[in-house]
């Protein structure tokens, strides 16, 4: 196994760890908002429950990058490119950088928004529709990075 | 705890703020024809505990012991809650000492606060095991016994608990690390050694008298300001005009009340802005004294009512809602 596959396979492995992390963090802050809301106002958990999901998806977005690269390796189809040369491997580490990097930041951060409009619907549950806008803000560097991410990792070639 | 720990409290309290009674609340509560009518109101606002025909006195117990069991279910760091139950406690130790060396009872005087009941303060001041008391308070508590034994002079007895109660708050603090507990102390001492003035002042109380009453502040010039007041009435409002107190000083010339107002105001103002914080036990801290304030006014409304004052003279008695 080559020194290119591995690097290839740790970029894969960081696109779904740190995206995850990411993503772990946010949703378990929001969760804890959540649960306090609804401990006081039940009728509020589908509200709640969406603003908690909104960080979730850089874990997703992750994922979606680690299952591209795995196929662009030939790890899924069963061929392989174990032989991949080292300047292969790094550009694919490069690619799988940005979703991995972003992931975890913006989740991180969209958590920590996703709280502060928790407390929003808590005051005021009509301000639900304002409240799912600004953790949604932060969503835009996710997909950015996801994009990058996607369109280098597609268009690096790799010799099978 | 750190304070990411608290976002299910801050939470929590969020959703619990929507219930605090506002400024417009309880101009309506001070409308009310009479107490049986504004007890009314408040219960059917949620206000005691289900019981009908309580009293204002049961109503507003229950309030106080609601706001004191939140504390504990949104599991407040101990430091934080021994800090906020520090009036409390020294109001019982004071209560206690004079009930021992009087041999009088004042059994409703006392907040509900365990460990640290009438029978339990009664059982260490007898037995003089002043151990079994926090450490903090060992020493004033010794002192103020004696002095009690003594003299029988219960204002003294009152001096030394109380100093000890503000040497406590000023060093809580001077060691907090959140930034809303640290100015409800410091600004707890401040408040409370200005009004040692003025009273002291009113009274015609000596310097002396003052220095041993107050405690030192981070915030004033506690020597200063006893000097000013054992000078004259004037030299006072002009210390405090001239030391970022000057609406302290403005109430003061309006009446004895507005200046009891400001005191209470003033609470009001440092813990608004935790309104907007998301997590750290600020919040928590903020509902807990404005709940405090707010069943304060509600008693002033209540006692008003009782004793026939008119709507006006309530008014003016009333303090702004952190609701």
């Amino acid at each position: 196994m080559s020194i290119g596959f591995m690097l290839a396979l740790l970029g894969a492995a960081l696109a779904t760890i740190l995206a995850g992390m990411g993503s772990a963090w946010g949703v378990g802050m929001a969760g804890q908002a959540a649960a306090g809301v609804v401990a006081e106002d039940p009728d509020q958990f589908a509200k709640v429950l969406i603003l908690q999901l909104l960080p979730g998806t850089q874990g997703i977005y992750g994922l979606l990058v680690t299952f591209i690269t795995l196929s662009r390796i030939g790890l899924l189809g069963g061929s392989a490119a174990l032989t991949m040369d080292t300047s292969t491997g790094l550009a694919i580490l490069a690619a799988c950088l940005p979703i991995a990097l972003v992931g975890l930041v913006s989740a991180y951060h969209q958590g920590k928004t996703a709280v502060a409009s928790i407390g929003v619907v808590a005051k005021d549950p009509n301000q639900f529709g304002k409240a799912m806008l600004f953790p949604a803000m932060v969503e835009t560097y996710a997909i950015l990075a996801l994009l990058i991410s996607i369109l280098a990792v597609s268009n690096i070639p790799v010799a099978a | 705890m750190r304070d990411s720990e608290y976002i299910y409290a801050v939470a929590r309290i969020r959703v619990k703020e929507k219930s605090l009674l506002t400024d417009a609340d309880i101009a309506r509560l001070t409308e009310a024809g009479d107490e049986k009518a504004a007890l009314q109101w408040l219960t059917e606002r949620g206000w005691g505990s289900g019981t009908a025909g309580a009293s204002a006195g049961e109503v507003l117990a229950a309030e106080e012991a609601k706001n004191l069991k939140l504390l504990h279910e949104l599991r407040v760091d101990d430091a934080v809650f021994s800090v906020l139950s520090y009036p409390q406690l020294y109001h019982n130790l004071k209560t206690a000492i004079k009930d021992v060396c009087t041999s009088e009872e004042h059994i409703g005087a006392y907040f509900r606060m365990d460990p640290w009941n009438r029978e339990n303060l009664m059982r260490i001041l007898r037995d003089q095991d002043y151990k079994k008391l926090p450490e903090a308070v060992r020493e004033p508590v010794e002192k103020a016994y004696n002095a009690m034994l003594t003299t029988r002079d219960g204002q003294l007895c009152d001096s030394i608990v109380d100093r000890a109660c503000l040497e406590a708050m000023e060093k809580a603090g001077d060691e907090a690390k959140n930034d809303l507990l640290r100015d409800y102390c410091h600004s707890q001492v401040a408040i409370a050694d200005i009004r040692v003035a003025v009273r002291a002042q009113a009274t015609g109380k000596p310097l002396r008298f003052m220095l041993d009453a107050m405690a030192e502040s981070c915030l004033i010039d506690v020597r200063r300001l006893a000097e000013s007041a054992a000078k004259s009435r004037e030299e006072l409002l002009g210390f405090l005009s001239g030391h970022g107190y000057a609406d302290a000083a403005e109430a003061l010339e309006q009446s004895p009340s507005a200046f009891e107002r400001w005191c209470d105001n003033r609470l009001i103002e440092t813990i608004r802005p935790q309104k907007t914080k998301i997590s750290s036990v600020g919040p928590v801290v903020a509902y807990y004294l404005g709940r405090e304030n707010e069943i304060r006014t509600v008693r002033i409304i209540l006692t008003g009512k009782a004793n026939g004052f008119g709507t006006e003279e309530i008014r003016e008695r009333v303090r702004e809602m952190y609701g």
